[in-house]
C-alpha cells in the first residue's frame, strides 16, 4: 500500500479494533498505538518526501496516486503531497498522538470518545492527501461532525448549546463550499473538454472571470468559517471552552488550519483572478480577526477562552498571510498554522491538566501554581511565549515571515493594514503576561489548590513532545521552510501572473 | 401478439400470482402467525425474480411498456418493500393485528401492483388505473388499526386528498385529449405544446403529481396521515408511495413533456425552494418523531427537484440513486421509529432521550440514518445529495443550490436534536432495552449496509447513469 493512503487506512483500522473491545484499558492501549504507528508513518513521509526531491523529482505532487472513482462524473480518488501538505501532515500526527495522551483520563463511554476522535483525525489527514475537490470535501465534512458528539457528549459547560452552535456554523460554511466547488467543477476545463475535480488539471486552465467573482467569495468563506474569519467566528470561543482537552487541542491545533490550507490551496491558487481583485475585503475582514480575537481575549477570565480568543487572532494572521500573495508571506502563513498548532495544543493540554485538578479554569481563582505544580507551569510559560513570538521558539518565526512578506506591499492599503495586524503582538504579550503573572506567580489563592501534584507520565509526555516540535522549529526554522518554500512556487506564479 | 408477449408484464403477474396465493394460504393455513414467512419469503423471491429474465417492450398499442430503466425502478420499489415486509412482523403479531395479518400482505401487494402499472404506463388511462389502484388499497391499509380514531381519520384524510388530487390531475388529462385527440404518451411526444391551453392543462396534471410527492404546497395531508397510519405503513407511504410517484413525474417530465422544458423548470424552481424550505421550518417545531420524520420526508422532496432541473441523462439518474438511498435511510429510520412504537407505544422525540445507553444498536443505527438523511459523509445520502446538486448546477441554478444547501444547514440542527435526545439527554426513565425479532434485525442490516456501500461502491451509480441514458 502507498505511504499516503496507509495515512487514511490506519485510524480506519484503529476504529475498528476499537469497536471490537470493551475494557477501558485496552481501548487505550489500542488508541496510543494506533495513532503512534500515524505518527511514525507521518515522520516517515517527510523522510521519505526530502529523499523524493533529493533525487530529482521536481514534479508538483509527489507520490501521486489516482483511481477512478465515479466515472461519469470524473470524481477520482487522487492523492498526493507537496511540501506544504507534508508539514500539515507531520503537525497533524503530532497533535493527534498527543490527544489520545490527553485523554488518558476520560471513562465516561471512553471507547465511542476514542472512535469519534480518531474518525475526526482520518477526516483531516484525508483533506491534506486529496487531490480531488470532491474527496477534499468529503474528508472535511468527516472530519467536521464528530465535533458534534464530542463536544456534547464528553464537554464541560454549555456544551449542548457550544456544539451545537459550532457544528451548525461550520456545516453552514461548508455549505458555502459545496457550491463554490461545484462552481469550480463546471469550469474546470476548457468548452468541449471532459469536466474534472483534479486540483492540477483546473489549475492549467483557467476559469471565467465571472465564475471566479461569484465562486471565489464563496469558497473563501466556506474554508474562512474554519478558520475563523470575522465575523464567522463566533463558533470558536464557545466551542472550544465547552470541547474537552483532546477535542480543543485537535480543533484549534489543526481543524482551524484546514481553513488556511483550503483557502490557500483551492480559493487562491484555482481563482487567482478573483483572488487580486476581491481580496482587499477579505485583508479587511482577517485584519479586525487578529486585532479583536487578541483584544477579546484580554478581557476573558476564563483560561479556555483566552486561548480560543488568542486563537481566532492567531488564525486570523494565517488567512491574512494568504491573502499576501508573495513567497514569503504564504512561507510565513504555513510557518504560522504549524506554529500555532503545536503551541495551542499544548496551551489546551496545560489548561485541562489545570482544569483536571484545581477545577476551575477562572484566572481569577488561580494562583501561585508554579510552587504546587512546577513541571506543568514551566510548560505553560514556554508556550506563552512561543505564543507572544519570543525569538528561538516557533512563533517568532511564523510571525517575522508574515509581516516581512505582508511588508513588501508598497502601497498605502496594504502597509496600514500590516501595521494594524502587527500591533496585535503588543496585545499578545499584554494577555500571555497577564495570565502567566496572575496563575502562575503570586500568592497561592486558595488553600486547597496548594495539595495539588505535579504532571504524571502520561501527561508529560505529550507535553514533552509539543515542546520538542516547537523549539526545533524556533531554532531550525530554515529545514522547514525549504520544505515549504518550492512547493508553493506553482501557487505563487499563478497568483502573480493573474495580479498583472 | 401471443402469450409470450405477457412476460414483459413479469413483475405485475408475479405479483398478482403471489396475491392470490396469499388469498387462498389465508383460507388453508390455521395458524395465522405462518403467514408472515410464508408471505416475506414469496415476495423474497419475486424481488430476486424480480432482477432476472426481464424483457423490455410494449404491449397492448403501447399502453403498457418496459425498459431497463423502468425494470429497475420496479426493482428498487420490490427491495424497499421487502425492508417494510420484515420490519412490520412485530406489530403483525400483536394480538389485535393477529386475525387479519394477510390482509397486510393482499393490500401491500396490491398497492404495489398498481404503482407497477403506474410506471410502466404508455398512456394516461393507464397511468390512472395504476394511480387509482395505488391509492385506494392504501386507504384500506392506513385504517388498519380499526380500534384507533386517529388510523380511521388519516384514512379518511387520505382518500379525500387522494380524490381530489385525481380529479385535478383528470381535468389536467380530459384538457389534454380535447386537444390533441390522443391519450398515448407516443403521439404526444410529436405535438406542439406551446398553446396557453396546453400549459394549464400541464400544470394541472402535475398538481395531482405533486399531490403524491408531498410538494409544499400540496403536502397538507402528510403529517397528519403519516402522524395516525400504523408507523409501518407510514414508512411505506414516505418511501416506496412516495419513490414511485417520483419515477413516473421524472419520466413523464423528460418525455412527454419534454418540449414543455422551459416551463417546468421555472415551476419546479419554485416548488424546491417552497419544499425545502416550509418543509425544513416545519420540521423544526415538531415533538413527535413521526411528524418530523413527515415533515423531514417533505423536505427531501424537494431536494429530489434539484436533480430534475438537470433536465438530462444524469439529471435522472440521480434522482433515481437519490430515492435508492432514501429507500434504505428512511427505512432505517422508520425501521427504528416502528420498534419503539411496537414495544412501547412511545411516539415523541423526547421519549428517545437517554436511548443510547439502553438500546445502543439502534441508536447507533438512528444516527447513521439521520445523519445519512442530512448528507453527511461518508454515509450514502452525501452522494445522493452531492450528485443531485451536481445535476442542478450543470444548468447553471448555482443560487437554488445555495438556497437547498443553507437548508441541509437547517435540516441539520433537527437531525441533530433528536441524535441529541439519543445520546445526550439525561433520562432517568429511558426506554427499556428492545428485543427485536430476527426479521426485523435482518432489516436493519439490510439498511446499515445500504448505508455505507451504496455512496462507496460507484459501479451502482455508474449502473443507474448507462440505464438512464437510455431514457
Amino acid at each position: 500500500m502507498d505511504i499516503l493512503t496507509s495515512l487514511i487506512i490506519i485510524p480506519i483500522l484503529t476504529v475498528i479494533a476499537l469497536l471490537l473491545v470493551k475494557d477501558l484499558k485496552q481501548v487505550r492501549l489500542i488508541s496510543a498505538i494506533g495513532m503512534f504507528i500515524e505518527l511514525i508513518q507521518s515522520i516517515r513521509l517527510v523522510f521519505m518526501y526530502m529523499a523524493e526531491r533529493a533525487s530529482g523529482n521536481n514534479a508538483e505532487m509527489v507520490f501521486q496516486k489516482s483511481y477512478q472513482w465515479f466515472e461519469s462524473i470524473n470524481i477520482q480518488y487522487n492523492v498526493g503531497v507537496d511540501g506544504i501538505a507534508v508539514v500539515m501532515i507531520l503537525l497533524t500526527g503530532i497533535i493527534i498522538f498527543t490527544g489520545v495522551f490527553a485523554s488518558w483520563k476520560v471513562t465516561y463511554l471512553s471507547k465511542e470518545f476514542f472512535i469519534s476522535l480518531i474518525i475526526l483525525s482520518t477526516g483531516v489527514f484525508g483533506f491534506f492527501i486529496s487531490l480531488d475537490l470532491f474527496t477534499l470535501f468529503l474528508f472535511y465534512e468527516v472530519a467536521v461532525l464528530p465535533m458534534y458528539l464530542l463536544i456534547g457528549i464528553w464537554g464541560t459547560g454549555k456544551k449542548e448549546y457550544s456544539a451545537m452552535k459550532l457544528t451548525l456554523m461550520l456545516m453552514g460554511g461548508s455549505a458555502f463550499l459545496l457550491v463554490g466547488l461545484l462552481g469550480i467543477y463546471m469550469n474546470s476545463a476548457p468548452e468541449g473538454a471532459p469536466l474534472t475535480y483534479n486540483i492540477l488539471e483546473i489549475a492549467k486552465h483557467s476559469m471565467p472571470i465571472e465564475a471566479q467573482r461569484f465562486f471565489f467569495p464563496l469558497t473563501f468563506v466556506g474554508f474562512g468559517v474554519l478558520g475563523a474569519l470575522f465575523p464567522f467566528h463566533t463558533w470558536s470561543p464557545d466551542g472550544h471552552a465547552s470541547a474537552p482537552t483532546a477535542v480543543s487541542m485537535l480543533h484549534a491545533g489543526v481543524l482551524m488550519k484546514l481553513g488556511g490550507y483550503g483557502a490557500l490551496r483551492v480559493a487562491m491558487y484555482l481563482m487567482p483572478e478573483a483572488a487580486n481583485e476581491m481580496g482587499w475585503i477579505f485583508i479587511i475582514l482577517t485584519g479586525i480577526s487578529v486585532i479583536y480575537g487578541a483584544l477579546g481575549a484580554i478581557v476573558q477570565t476564563d483560561l479556555k477562552y483566552i486561548n480560543a480568543y488568542s486563537s481566532v487572532s492567531h488564525c486570523g494572521l494565517v488567512l491574512f498571510a494568504v491573502l499576501m500573495i508573495n513567497k514569503t508571506s504564504f512561507n510565513g502563513a504555513i510557518l504560522q498554522m504549524l506554529s500555532h498548532g503545536l503551541m495551542t495544543a499544548m496551551f489546551f493540554a496545560l489548561i485541562g491538566m489545570i482544569y483536571g485538578r484545581a477545577g476551575t479554569r477562572d484566572i481569577r481563582k488561580l494562583g501561585g501554581l508554579m510552587k504546587v505544580m512546577p513541571f506543568l507551569a514551566v510548560m505553560y510559560v514556554i508556550a506563552g511565549l512561543a505564543s507572544l513570538g519570543l525569538p528561538g521558539l516557533s512563533g517568532f518565526v511564523a510571525e517575522m515571515t508574515i509581516f516581512v512578506g505582508a511588508f513588501q506591499h508598497a502601497d498605502i492599503f496594504h502597509r496600514i493594514a500590516t501595521i494594524v495586524a502587527v500591533s496585535s503582538i503588543v496585545v499578545t504579550a499584554v494577555y500571555i503576561l497577564r495570565v502567566v503573572g496572575k496563575i502562575l506567580f503570586g500568592p497561592i489563592i486558595n488553600e486547597d489548590h496548594a495539595k495539588l501534584t505535579d504532571a504524571v507520565w502520561h501527561e508529560k509526555l505529550p507535553l514533552i513532545v509539543l515542546l520538542i516540535a516547537i523549539v526545533g522549529m524556533g531554532v531550525a526554522p530554515l529545514w522547514l521552510s525549504n520544505l515549504i518554500l518550492d512547493s508553493l512556487q506553482p501557487i505563487v506564479d499563478k497568483l502573480v501572473i493573474a495580479a498583472n | 401478439m401471443d402469450i409470450s408477449n405477457f412476460i414483459i408484464m413479469k413483475h405485475e403477474l408475479l405479483l398478482t400470482i403471489a396475491t392470490l396465493i396469499l388469498l387462498i394460504a389465508e383460507i388453508a393455513i390455521d395458524n395465522k402467525k405462518k403467514i408472515i414467512p410464508f408471505a416475506v419469503g414469496l415476495f423474497g423471491l419475486h424481488t430476486i425474480y424480480g432482477f432476472f429474465g426481464n424483457v423490455s417492450g410494449e404491449i397492448f398499442g403501447g399502453m403498457y411498456q418496459n425498459s431497463v430503466l423502468i425494470i429497475l425502478m420496479k426493482n428498487i420499489l420490490n427491495i424497499g418493500v421487502f425492508i417494510i415486509l420484515l420490519q412490520a412482523s412485530t406489530w403483525l403479531l400483536k394480538e389485535e393485528n393477529k386475525a387479519r395479518i394477510s390482509e397486510f400482505f393482499i393490500l401491500l401487494f396490491s398497492t404495489l401492483i398498481g404503482m407497477n402499472f403506474m410506471i410502466s404506463s404508455g398512456d394516461f388511462l393507464m397511468f390512472y388505473l395504476g394511480l387509482e389502484l395505488a391509492t385506494i388499497p392504501m386507504a384500506a391499509l392506513v385504517a388498519y388499526n380499526t380500534d384507533d380514531a386517529k388510523s380511521s381519520e388519516s384514512a379518511l384524510k387520505l382518500i379525500m386528498s387522494a380524490a381530489f388530487s385525481s380529479a385535478v390531475m383528470l381535468f389536467g388529462v380530459s384538457l389534454m385529449y380535447g386537444q390533441f385527440g390522443s391519450l398515448y404518451f407516443a403521439d404526444l411526444l410529436a405535438v406542439d405544446m406551446s398553446a396557453p391551453v396546453t400549459i394549464l392543462a400541464f400544470i394541472m396534471f402535475i398538481s395531482g403529481l405533486a399531490f403524491k410527492i408531498s410538494l409544499v404546497p400540496f403536502h397538507f395531508w402528510t403529517a397528519d396521515v403519516y402522524e395516525g397510519a400504523p408507523t409501518n405503513v407510514t414508512s411505506y407511504l414516505s418511501v416506496i408511495s412516495k419513490g414511485a410517484a417520483v419515477f413516473i413525474f421524472s419520466i413523464l417530465l423528460f418525455t412527454v413533456f419534454k418540449s414543455l422544458v422551459s416551463v417546468w423548470s421555472d415551476i419546479l424552481y419554485i416548488l424546491a425552494v417552497l419544499t425545502m424550505t416550509i418543509g425544513n421550518l416545519f420540521a423544526i417545531r415538531q415533538s413527535n418523531i413521526k411528524r418530523f420524520l413527515a415533515f423531514s420526508s417533505v423536505a427531501q422532496a424537494g431536494f429530489i427537484l434539484l436533480g430534475l432541473l438537470g433536465t438530462n441523462e444524469l439529471g435522472m439518474a440521480t434522482v433515481i440513486y437519490f430515492v435508492l438511498i432514501y429507500v434504505f435511510t428512511n427505512l432505517a429510520a422508520f425501521g427504528v421509529v416502528a420498534a419503539v412504537e411496537n414495544a412501547t407505544n412511545k411516539v415523541e422525540i423526547s421519549d428517545y432521550d437517554g436511548l443510547y445507553h439502553t438500546n445502543p444498536n439502534m441508536s447507533l443505527l438512528m444516527m447513521m440514518a439521520l445523519f445519512s438523511l442530512a448528507g453527511i459523509p461518508p454515509l450514502a445520502g452525501f452522494f445522493g445529495k452531492f450528485f443531485l446538486f451536481t445535476a442542478a448546477a450543470q444548468n447553471g441554478y448555482f443560487w437554488l443550490i445555495l438556497i437547498a444547501v443553507i437548508n441541509v444547514t437547517i435540516s441539520l440542527y433537527y437531525y441533530l436534536m433528536v441524535v441529541k435526545a439519543m445520546f445526550i439527554n439525561k433520562n432517568d426513565n429511558p426506554i427499556e432495552r428492545i428485543e427485536n425479532n430476527l426479521y426485523t434485525k435482518a432489516s436493519f442490516i439490510i439498511c446499515l449496509v445500504g448505508i455505507f456501500v451504496l455512496g462507496f461502491y460507484s459501479s451502482i451509480f455508474e449502473y443507474i447513469n448507462s440505464v438512464s441514458i437510455g431514457l
